[in-house]
């Protein structure tokens, strides 16, 4: 339990939304023939998964109202948000849309600092005896 | 083949304990979108993968060649042109890099309140046992295995469990819950085959090798609650995370110690039993005889090794080994490959057990009726998947009652 490095910060000093994007080390292979469309494909996914959760908590919210009958037939279209709920909104913007632009971030990570070693390389390294 | 309507388990019916991260509404209905989609790929796309293998990429290798694909590596370089094969392919990838983003954005929001967690628990512990001496070694530290940002070992915080607590949130994800709600498939299946197979073994003393966050010794130190559990790793995260895990669970008889399989801490004869799970892959060719050495090193006369993995290539069909060597390649696993052609048998005979003492079996994963109330079976291991459910090869030793010479 004594080993605390002080140049580390604090959780309340680090930025969860760019610790989520943060990408695994090791040269990513491409699978598709064009790595544009392996991109478009990545953020599709990801819109989906998004589009999925969306779907459920606006199925959850219908059937809560619902089933409480608290629900007039206006009250969407009827409302707007105060400041504190577009400032929530405006945070969960931000994490939405890093979530779903995650590829092309860690393009620029994998291009920041030293590069991976060819796969194959460490693959090698890994497998031959005494180095 | 499995039925579309089996039913599904869901994240927020996983076993709580006092570090396991809290997911909000939004955030457990992504990790059941990715689960599902893990499900979906396996059982509705990664067929045509074997499909495209038989119709149309063998024949053009056979019209091209003359002959079949020799080993899986032929396979690899002619699969990798087609579209199918690409297709399922850069989503199962993708899937794994949505898994992590998804598990890392739950916990890291919440890094502090989950540190307090585990630090009312892991202060002055007795049973945990951190040394600022040891360093991870290169083939934890070479590429983040399976596309884990960070691996096992990295702080962003003093006194980190973030690496431990987004492993323990996302097995679910990429097993689609066939590991159970405390993900510890693995080591229940270790536990029935002892009890199956060595019904007087009564182990006193237990070494678990490359634990992470414990999560298949804890079932180990259940089985066996006058057993000591001494559970090696070298990174710190998930050693403080299996640690206060573990006591929350009301597990107290596991002593989580940073160290090396290389340079195990202990005596020569101090264990009964020394088990491994899922591990071995994610070595070197150098680690490999010195942990087995270290393993007869510190086994009783008379005590069992046994280890849990996916099955060697020896013998296998050029496109099943295909199929089992993709994380090789594309799930950051760059050991994966030569693990799986090693000599076991030779390798234990190098390290000091005797020729003969080899042995292999295979397990499967009890089914969790917490996460499957339906009495329909395993749903996502119906179907041949080439290791993405929990079905191992294990293999092991049992040293000589009499130490050799």
């Amino acid at each position: 339990m004594s080993t605390t490095d002080t140049t580390l910060p604090q959780p309340d000093e680090i930025d969860p939304v760019v610790l989520a994007n943060r990408r695994a080390k090791g040269k990513r292979p491409n699978f598709l023939d064009d790595p544009a469309t392996e991109r478009v494909l990545s953020i599709a996914m990801a819109v989906a998964g998004e589009l999925a959760v969306a779907r459920e908590r606006i199925d959850t919210l219908e059937r809560v109202l619902i089933q409480q009958g608290v629900m007039p037939a206006d009250a969407i279209e009827a409302f707007a948000p105060d400041a504190e709920a577009q400032a929530a909104r405006n945070q969960w913007g931000r994490e939405y849309i890093a979530r779903v632009l995650r590829m092309l971030e860690q393009d620029v990570q994998a291009m920041s600092g030293p590069q991976d070693p060819a796969l194959e390389q460490v693959i090698a390294e890994l497998r031959d005896a005494s180095r | 083949m499995s039925r579309s309507d089996a039913p599904q388990p869901s994240w927020r019916q996983l076993g709580q304990h006092a570090v396991f991260p809290q997911a909000t509404h939004d955030e457990v209905a992504r990790f059941d979108f990715l689960m599902r989609l893990n499900m979906h790929l396996s059982q509705a796309v990664l067929p045509g993968v074997k499909l495209a293998y038989e119709t149309r990429v063998k024949p053009a290798f056979v019209a091209a060649h003359g002959r079949e694909p020799a080993d899986r590596h032929e396979v690899r370089r002619a699969m990798q042109k087609d579209l199918h094969y690409q297709l399922w392919s850069a989503l199962r990838r993708n899937t794994m890099e949505q898994r992590q983003q998804a598990g890392r954005s739950v916990v890291y929001r919440q890094l502090g309140a989950l540190r307090d967690a585990a630090d009312k628990i892991n202060d002055g512990a007795a049973t945990l046992k951190l040394d600022p001496a040891i360093r991870s070694p290169r083939y934890a530290t070479a590429v983040d295995i399976h596309c884990m940002p960070g691996n096992y070992h990295t702080e962003e915080v003093p006194r980190d469990i973030g690496a431990g607590a987004n492993y323990d949130a996302g097995l679910f994800i990429t097993t689609a819950g066939a590991l159970g709600s405390y993900s510890d498939g693995g080591g229940q299946a270790l536990v029935d085959w002892l009890k199956q197979n060595r019904p007087d073994f009564k182990p006193r003393r237990i070494l678990d090798i490359g634990c992470t966050i414990g999560h298949n010794a804890v079932p180990l130190a259940q089985a066996f609650p006058d057993a000591q559990v001494v559970a090696l790793d070298t990174a710190t995260p998930v050693l403080r995370y299996g640690h206060a895990r573990a006591r929350s669970l009301g597990v107290h008889n596991i002593e989580f110690r940073q160290a090396s399989g290389e340079a195990v801490p202990a005596a020569d004869g101090e264990f009964d039993l020394v088990t491994t799970a899922m591990f071995w892959h994610e070595t070197s060719s150098t680690a490999m005889p010195r942990i087995m050495k270290e393993i007869h090193r510190v086994l009783k006369p008379g005590g069992l090794t046994l280890h849990l993995e996916q099955p060697q290539y020896a013998n296998m069909a050029p496109f099943e080994a295909f199929m089992r060597d993709w994380d090789t390649y594309n799930n950051n696993e760059p050991f994966w490959t030569a693990m799986h052609e090693v000599d076991l048998d030779a390798l234990l005979v190098n390290s000091g057990f005797p020729r003969g003492a080899y042995f292999e079996t295979t397990m499967q994963a009890k089914v969790d009726r917490r996460l499957f109330p339906a009495p329909t079976g395993t749903e996502a291991g119906s179907q041949e998947d080439y290791g993405r459910t929990p079905r191992w090869t294990a293999f092991g030793a049992q040293k000589p009652q009499e130490a050799r010479a």
